[in-house]
């Protein structure tokens, strides 16, 4: 059993979850993932990695509330317990120095973005941080993003914070800022990291995805988290999360998130995501 | 009095087909006491047998039997467990047919022993009955050692070296221990309650088990090994392949692995009580001819499938699965198109599996392994309506470790090389076994080799 430490919502619809977990605080790393079962006859649900504390044993993620397993993560109370929490999983995000990186982040992708960020300053690069939502009510740890970037700058749809309209309009936003990145990654719902994919494809700015298909194991056996990135076909769990935007075929990867919506029923249309392009 | 030679075998009662299909309980429902002591009775109890040298681990199958013709079923199940941790399992899935009842004597002019069924007819006696006998432990050596997985091989391991007086702890990568027999063997094939019942066996004798731990990943190997003595692995399969051909990404088409952790680890055929959930297609193509497959297809006719095809490239005589359950699968309508190639896979405007283009095939000069290769027949393309697909054409071992463990060295499709005698590996103080190293193979081959690895890791122990 896995103790939770804290459950809390920290903007509309996403929670924070910190799990006490120590072999796995021990181990985990920028874009890595862990799988949770809220209880008994739950699903194995992969939650991102948002932060971990080596020395108290414990792994912080945000999720989403979707549908009826997350909806069960949601009713977790500090103190109450989990059956399983297992992992890192994943290949770790890439961590050198490029140079100057844009790392972009919505939704519960902000949250597994920082350590992907903290990391990127520490290798010595210059961090920028763009953070993209429906409204301002829906970002958070802005101030986290500052201590380790040399900007964060907001986009919101209705512009209630920073550049008003969505990621489509990144080209601009990055000429107006005067940043010239080296690479770009996204942490965020899929749509954020297609559509950043296909602006900054013409840009010819190398740009890292963090893929979240549906899995069961999350360990390389069962085969369902598979996607086909430049051609080939490739397990996210093992091979991934993290993929060359420009090479994954986003199409069949939309689709295939899909196949258990009427099941899950799934509230993420209502929560503004797919609605933003 | 020469005995009467008993040629004929008899038979295990059943679920009969049109009840089954409806339901997830065990098919077979085993001998009863009268029917176990009649099969046992048509036992020759040779003097040199065949049938023990057949089997992987080498039971004293005259002896057990000879035990059951005496009623005497507790000195029965004690003479298997000598040399066969989970009888309960092989009785039920051992390719018998393959193994000691190939070679038994009877099996010249007649049926051949039912071994598989009284070996699981003791084991459900003992079961039943209430009275497990825990053996004699060893006093404590204070050594310790780690097993990576709780498939058969692991749980092999972990028993032998429980009882010669070593601390054992499994690591376990799901939320439920077993392995393939938890996630993979269908409930009304193998009752997870066996496979329960089982682990806690080897539990009680002291080993550890943590499970939602997934070594390599949680701790790497090289970590464990600063805690441990010995370390041996047994992660079993890993990823699925799949036919290569074009639709394989449609929503709709699955890995045998996907379909059934779907169905048995997470309980999706009792969806929405468990939260899994599974879909209920009306027209499944399994590609394929092994136990996994036929275990697909039997799942899907239980989903509430209306047709369900197996489609094989080879003929009925080559399929690779236990006679028993093609048999089964039979009975309960499962439709073989054999001498058929899937080529190709469509789908509708959402990404949604609508059809199956196969080839026919005919058996051409004979291949590499004696049999005859198929080969497509020009034009004889057809296509089959289907809502699902399952891919059971087999996996590649588990790539966790290998990628995780620096100098354990691979072989070319990922196995962890392992010497075949002692399951020793390249790294000092590290051991495999099982499909990790063989690829998929047998619950008893993975126990065999558990045997050996545990009897070569107490030499080592004893020495250091
Ligand atoms: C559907 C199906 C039907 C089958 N039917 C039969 C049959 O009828 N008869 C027969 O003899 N054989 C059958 N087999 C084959 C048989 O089940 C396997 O050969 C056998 O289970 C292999 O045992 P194993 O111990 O090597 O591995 P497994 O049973 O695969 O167990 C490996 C375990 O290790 C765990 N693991 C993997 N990686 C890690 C890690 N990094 N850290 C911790 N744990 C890890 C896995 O989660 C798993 O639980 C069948 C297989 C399948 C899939
Ligand atoms: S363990 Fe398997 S091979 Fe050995 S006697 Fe039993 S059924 Fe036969």
């Amino acid at each position: 059993m896995f103790q939770i430490i804290e459950r809390r919502m920290i903007v509309p619809n996403l929670h924070e979850l910190v799990v006490e977990a120590p072999d796995i605080a021990q181990a985990a790393q920028p874009g890595n993932f862990i799988i949770v079962r809220p209880d008994e006859y739950g699903e194995r649900t992969p939650l991102s990695v948002a932060d971990w504390d080596r020395e108290a044993g414990t792994v912080t993620s945000i999720f989403m509330q979707v549908g009826g397993s997350t909806a069960k993560l949601a009713r977790l109370k500090p103190g109450d317990s989990m059956p399983s929490c297992a992992g890192p999983l994943g290949k770790d995000t890439e961590i050198e120095n490029f140079g100057t990186v844009l790392c972009v982040g919505g939704c519960y992708g902000i949250g597994s973005l920082y350590p992907v960020a903290c990391a990127l300053k520490e290798a010595g690069n210059k961090v920028y941080t763009l953070l993209e939502g429906r409204s301002s009510y829906l970002l958070y740890w802005q101030d986290r993003f500052a201590e380790v970037s040399e900007r964060v700058i907001e986009v919101t749809r209705d512009g209630t914070a920073g550049y008003k309209g969505h990621i489509s309009r990144l080209a601009e936003i990055l000429t107006l800022e005067k940043i010239q990145p080296d690479l770009i990654i996204v942490n965020g719902c899929t749509f954020l990291m297609m559509k950043t994919s296909k602006v900054t494809e013409p840009m010819g700015c190398k740009t890292i995805v963090n893929m979240n298909p549906i899995m069961i194991d999350g360990t390389g056996m069962c085969g369902v988290c598979r996607l086909t990135v430049a051609g080939k076909m490739k397990f996210a769990c093992v091979d991934g999360p993290d993929f060359n935007g420009h090479e994954v075929d986003w199409e069949e990867f939309l689709k295939r998130r899909q196949t258990y919506n009427p099941e899950e029923v799934h509230p993420l249309r209502k929560s503004g995501c797919a609605s933003h392009f | 009095m020469a005995k009467q030679i008993d040629y004929k075998q008899r038979a295990m009662p059943k679920q009969e087909p049109f009840e089954r299909v409806k339901n997830f309980d065990e098919v077979a429902l085993g001998y009863t006491e009268t029917l176990a002591q009649e099969e046992a009775s048509r036992c020759l109890g040779c003097k040199r047998p065949f049938c023990t040298q057949g089997c992987p681990v080498a039971v004293d199958i005259p002896g057990f039997i000879q035990c059951i013709v005496d009623g005497d079923f507790a000195g029965g199940i004690r003479k298997i467990k000598e040399t066969n941790a989970l009888p309960a399992v092989c009785g039920r899935v051992c390719p018998q047919e393959e193994q000691c009842e190939q070679v038994c004597v009877l099996g010249k002019k007649g049926d051949p022993v039912s071994i598989g069924r009284l070996e699981r007819f003791l084991a459900d006696w003992e079961a039943a009955s209430g009275a497990t006998e825990t053996p004699d432990i060893a006093p404590p050596t204070g050594k310790r050692i780690a097993i990576v997985g709780s498939g058969p091989a692991g749980v092999t391991v972990a028993n032998d070296l429980a009882l010669l007086g070593h601390e054992v702890v499994i690591y376990e990568a799901l939320h439920d221990a077993g392995g393939v027999l938890t996630y993979g063997i269908p409930e009304f094939r193998l009752p997870k309650a066996i496979v329960k019942r089982e682990v806690e066996y080897v539990k009680s004798l002291g080993v550890k088990l943590y499970t939602d731990y997934i070594v390599g990943k949680t701790k790497t190997i090289d970590k464990l090994g600063d805690e441990f003595d010995a370390i041996f692995i047994a992660a079993g399969a890993g990823l699925p392949w799949f036919l290569e051909i074009p639709g394989e990404n449609l929503n709709g088409v699955y890995s045998a692995n996907e379909y059934l952790t779907r169905c048995n680890l997470m309980k999706g055929f009792r969806f929405p009580e468990y939260d899994t959930p599974i879909k209920r297609p009306s027209n499944v193509a399994v590609f394929g001819g092994g136990n996994v497959a036929m275990d697909s297809a039997r799942t899907a006719l239980r989903l509430g499938a209306d047709e369900v095809h197996i489609v094989y490239r080879r003929s009925r005589s080559e399929l690779p699965a236990r006679e028993e359950e093609v048999e089964n699968a039979e009975e309960e309508g499962v439709i073989f198109d054999f001498l058929t190639l899937p080529i190709r896979l469509n789908g509708n405007e959402h990404g949604w599996l609508t059809s199956l283009e196969c080839l026919k095939m005919e058996l051409g000069e004979p291949d590499d392994s004696g049999r005859r290769r198929p080969v497509p027949i020009e034009g004889s393309e057809f296509i089959m309506p289907v809502d699902a697909a399952v891919c059971s054409i087999g996996n590649s071992p588990n790539p966790l470790i290998p990628m995780t463990t620096p100098g354990l060295e691979v072989g070319r499709k990922g196995n962890i090389v392992a010497d075949e005698e002692t399951g020793k590996t390249s790294r000092d103080a590290i051991w495999a076994g099982g499909d990790v190293v063989t690829g998929a193979a047998t619950v008893i081959s993975a126990m065999g080799a558990g045997r050996n690895a545990a009897k070569d890791i107490h030499e080592y122990l004893s020495k250091k």
